[in-house]
Parts: structure tokens; C-alpha cells; sequence
């Protein structure tokens, strides 16, 4: 057991060293952070003054909390839909992928966790702290919050790599697929809560919201990380994202079973 | 006229190829008109907790994301393109481009236009004539000419935009992260009533990337209503002003770029 997981375990080290390679663009990537992390405290501290200082159980500083904390994700959680598994279907390096006597879905999962944990030491990190320190805002001040937020943090990246490879599967049949996975940027981010947490949705979009694995990538961990969520409800959430783990991993697992005996590489 | 028929055969070509990949293609025109109405739910969502936000309504408000949005897709269509300069460098790919005998800017718009983007034109526009409709205006001919001179004012301003991002890119390479966060953080501003704003984000977004000139100035002059600190609705007449300023930086930033770029791949 021990042998057969080494190499997802380097997998995972591999991606946070490629990422860690990455300077300027992490520096371009938290300037993307903090502007738009102003915009959304313009709008929504807005919004909660507008609702009289408390909206849904938002008040200003449980809302910065939220918007840092979401915009300390945006580099670690996949909301865009790209990946490097799409391209290595789309010019046939895959099949040298089913060569390899590795489980293509997990090696492709575990490479890109390792790259969005990386993300969160230069880009998730200084952005909470920018809006702490710019903005202000409420966070826990026991352990334990952070401790099951850390934990349902790891198991929304990695929901995140797993629909988003699951996005990818789709070039099995597909030649190309960037339609697709424009409409996952647009759909996964509004529903994950990225721009307006969605305890403010009306109630049949917050049920079309949890209807889908999103929140689990995005929302739940900063519910939980934030305080908002605690006790036994939190850990109902943990539970809640690990079930869509299970789901997604078994639906990636059935689709690159499917798609291997329909995959045709051109060229030579 | 003969000079402009070798873009209209790029250009026919770059069509035909879209609509090649059929399945894919009808998925990017669901995505496209998906991305429009996400970006209107974003701003629902925020009215239906609240019923006014900044002073405007949810009414007044879809007037203002109807024009910026419109101009911004119109933009994207045409301009768009230029986000895939990063990847052309980086390939080597740019070098082709210089060799051509066609000025660089206009072979890189119309290396790709994206038909799929006219269905996000699509959610604008029905916004504009919603906004237009619901709200109490007091029609006259300077109305129409205000709508008219900021549509184009903001299609000018959005496609400086892109403009200049593609132009910082040659000294960024991996920046487009950054320039996206002004890009695209400008269409989000763009949407917002800028009364909300601070005044250091009245400072960038308001005048320096003057996205408030696209909807929000335009939508208070038509509306009849006075405006916050530093953005009276008279501002609203000064759009052209903001797309020249817009275009001159983009100019600026897009010569400053080519003239740095050494050549890149081998």
C-alpha cells in the first residue's frame, strides 16, 4: 500500500514545486485578488448598510470575512475549468498517460491539488490578510473553526480538481471543448459563492446551488473557516462535501473507463 | 477598398472555421448568452435582499448593466482576441505576425473573432430595452443622442481596455492575471452603481479606467438624477473625452510594448 501511493505523494510535491516556479504571475494573481476584493466590499458592505447592518446574518465584518476569505480561494479553488489533463486529451499525450502504470484520474487530480495548495502561500494567505488589515473583519478566535476549516478547505480543492477533470473527460468525445468549459467558469463560480455568498440567494436558487457539488468547493469551507457555520452543522457540511468527493471520483472513474476505448489519437 | 479585402477573407475563414466543430459551437453560444445572464443574476441577487442600493432600484439599475454590458460584449467581439497575446509570445508565434505586411494590432483582432459572443450582446440589449421601458424617462431628442454617443463612447472605452492590457503584456509575461483584474474587474465595476465606490476606487474605476462613464454617468443623466461626490451626471456629455483618454493610453502602452518586444521562441 505504502509503494503504490509514492507516486501520487511526489505527484502532489512536483505540482506545488511547478506552481512555486510562478512568481510574477502569483504577484499578478493577488493585484487580481485585492482590486476585485475592493469591488465586492464597495457593493456588499453596501448592501448590508442598505439591509440596516444585518443581512441573513451578515453583518460588515462577517461579510469581510467572507470576501477575503473567497478571494483568498480564487487561486487555490479550479473555478475556471482549465486544466492540463483537457490539452493532453486534445493533442493525444494522453494515450502515453494509460501507458503508465498509475491511475491516470487520481495522478491527474493529486498534480493539481499540489498546484492550488502552493497558491495559497502567496495569493490566498497575503489577501486575508490584506482585508484584514485594510477592511477589518470577523474571524473565530478558538481553534477549532480553523482546524475543520483546514480540513474542508483540502476537500473543496480537491472537489474542484475533480469536476473540473471530469470537465475535461468530455474531450473523449469531444474535438474541442472550450465551450464547455466556458460554461463552467460562468456556472461553477456564481453557484461555489463567489460573488455573492449564497445564504443570500432566494431559497429555489440556494436549493439549485446545493442541488450541485459548487458550494462544497468554495462556500462550505468558508462557512465553516469563517465561524458562521459551527458545532454539528459544520461537520454536516464536511460530510456533505465528502459524499460529492465520492460521487465525482466514482462519475471521473466511470467516464475515463468509457472514454479510454473511445479515444482515437491522430498523427504519429 | 481593395486594401480591406485581405481581412474580410481572414475574417470569413475564421467564421467558417467556429462553425466547423458544430457541437462545440452551439455549446459556446449557450455558454456565451450563460455568461450574460450569470452577470445580471450577480447584481439580482444583491436587489432582491435590498430594494435600493447606492439610490438606484433594480429597475434603474438594469439600464446601467445594459449599456456597459452591451458596449463590453461588443468589445469582447471585436477585441477580445487580443487576452491570447501572452500565448502568442510565448510560442514564438508573434514573429509570424511581424513578417506580414499588415499593421500588428489589426491582424491581431482579426486573428480570432468569437460569433459565439453575440449571444451575450443578446442579455444587454434586452436589459437596455427593459431599463428603457420600466423606467420614468423624459424622452427628447439629446436622450437619444446620450444613448447613442455612450454605446459607441463605451464600446471605444472596453476596447481600449483590451487594448492596453495586450500591450502590458509585452513587458508582463504571466501578468495577464494582472491586466485581467482592470480588464474584466472593470466590465464588474462597470455594473455597479458608483455611488457605493470609495474614493480611491471613484479614483480608478471612476476616471483613471473610466468605466463609470459606460453606464452609470450615462444612466443618471437619462434618469433625471443628480449623482454622488465627484460624479455629477453632467459627466455623463464628457464620454467621448473618456474614450479618447482611454485610447490614448491604450496607444501609448500598445507602441511602448511592440517597440520593447525583441522577438521570443526559436
Amino acid at each position: 500500500m505504502r509503494a503504490s501511493l509514492l507516486p501520487y505523494w511526489r505527484l502532489l510535491r512536483a505540482g506545488i514545486r511547478e506552481q512555486s516556479t510562478y512568481r510574477l504571475a502569483a504577484l499578478g494573481g493577488l493585484v487580481a485578488n485585492a482590486t476585485f476584493g475592493f469591488l465586492k466590499v464597495a457593493v456588499l458592505f453596501a448592501t448590508v448598510r442598505a439591509a440596516g447592518g444585518d443581512l441573513n446574518g451578515y453583518d460588515l465584518g462577517a461579510m469581510s470575512a467572507y470576501i477575503w476569505l473567497s478571494q483568498g480561494l480564487l487561486g487555490s479553488v479550479n473555478l475556471h475549468g482549465r486544466s492540463d489533463f483537457a490539452e493532453r486529451i486534445k493533442d493525444g499525450s494522453v494515450a502515453v498517460d494509460f501507458l503508465r502504470p498509475l491511475d491516470v484520474q487520481a495522478a491527474s487530480i493529486v498534480q493539481e491539488v499540489g498546484r492550488s495548495l502552493w497558491s495559497l502561500v502567496p495569493r490566498g494567505i497575503p489577501s486575508v490578510l490584506i482585508g484584514g488589515l485594510v477592511v477589518g473583519m470577523t474571524m473565530p478566535t478558538s481553534p477549532g473553526p480553523y482546524l475543520l476549516g483546514a480540513v474542508s478547505l483540502l476537500i473543496g480543492i480537491t472537489i474542484g480538481a475533480a469536476v473540473v477533470y471530469l470537465v475535461a473527460t468530455a474531450g473523449f468525445w469531444m474535438v474541442e471543448t472550450r465551450g464547455l468549459q466556458i460554461l463552467y467558469m460562468v456556472v461553477s463560480g456564481f453557484l461555489a459563492g463567489l460573488f455573492v455568498p449564497i445564504a443570500l440567494f432566494p431559497g429555489w436558487l440556494l436549493v439549485l446551488a446545493q442541488a450541485t457539488p459548487f458550494p462544497s468547493m468554495m462556500m462550505y469551507p468558508i462557512d465553516i473557516l469563517s465561524g458562521r457555520v459551527t458545532g454539528a452543522a459544520a461537520l454536516g457540511l464536511t460530510a456533505a462535501q465528502l459524499g460529492w468527493l465520492a460521487a465525482l471520483g466514482l462519475a471521473g472513474h466511470l467516464l475515463t473507463r468509457a472514454g479510454r476505448h473511445k479515444l482515437e489519437v491522430q498523427g504519429g | 477598398m481593395a486594401d480591406l479585402a485581405p481581412y474580410r477573407a481572414v475574417l470569413a475563414s475564421r467564421i467558417r472555421s467556429q462553425r466547423s466543430y458544430r457541437a462545440n459551437f452551439r455549446i459556446d453560444l449557450i455558454s456565451s448568452f450563460m455568461v450574460g445572464l450569470v452577470e445580471l443574476a450577480e447584481v439580482w441577487v444583491l436587489f432582491h435582499n435590498v430594494h435600493s442600493l447606492g439610490g438606484f432600484t433594480f429597475a434603474q439599475i438594469l439600464l446601467v448593466f445594459g449599456l456597459a454590458d452591451v458596449a463590453f460584449s461588443l468589445a469582447d467581439l471585436a477585441f477580445g482576441h487580443c487576452d491570447n497575446l501572452p500565448t502568442y509570445i510565448r510560442a514564438g508565434k508573434l514573429d509570424v505576425f511581424y513578417l506580414r505586411p499588415q499593421p500588428l494590432l489589426l491582424q491581431l483582432i482579426t486573428s480570432d473573432i468569437s460569433l459565439r459572443r453575440l449571444a451575450r450582446v443578446l442579455v444587454g440589449v434586452v436589459c437596455v430595452v427593459a431599463g428603457l421601458a420600466v423606467n420614468d424617462i423624459a424622452w427628447s431628442a439629446s436622450t437619444v443622442l446620450l444613448l447613442v454617443v455612450s454605446l459607441v463612447s463605451g464600446f471605444a472605452i472596453f476596447s481600449a481596455m483590451f487594448v492596453w492590457a495586450a500591450g502590458a503584456q509585452f513587458f508582463l509575461i504571466n501578468g495577464a492575471e494582472m491586466t485581467n483584474a482592470f480588464v474584466y474587474g472593470g466590465r464588474y465595476a462597470a455594473t455597479q452603481p458608483a455611488a457605493v465606490w470609495n474614493r480611491p476606487l471613484k479614483v480608478v474605476f471612476g476616471f483613471f479606467f473610466p468605466m463609470a462613464f459606460t453606464g452609470y454617468l450615462p444612466t443618471l443623466e437619462i434618469l433625471g438624477l443628480p449623482g454622488p461626490e465627484w460624479l455629477p451626471a453632467w459627466l455623463a456629455w464628457c464620454t467621448p473625452l473618456a474614450a479618447v483618454w482611454a485610447w490614448a493610453m491604450a496607444m501609448l502602452f500598445w507602441r511602448i510594448g511592440v517597440r520593447h518586444y525583441q522577438g521570443g521562441g526559436g
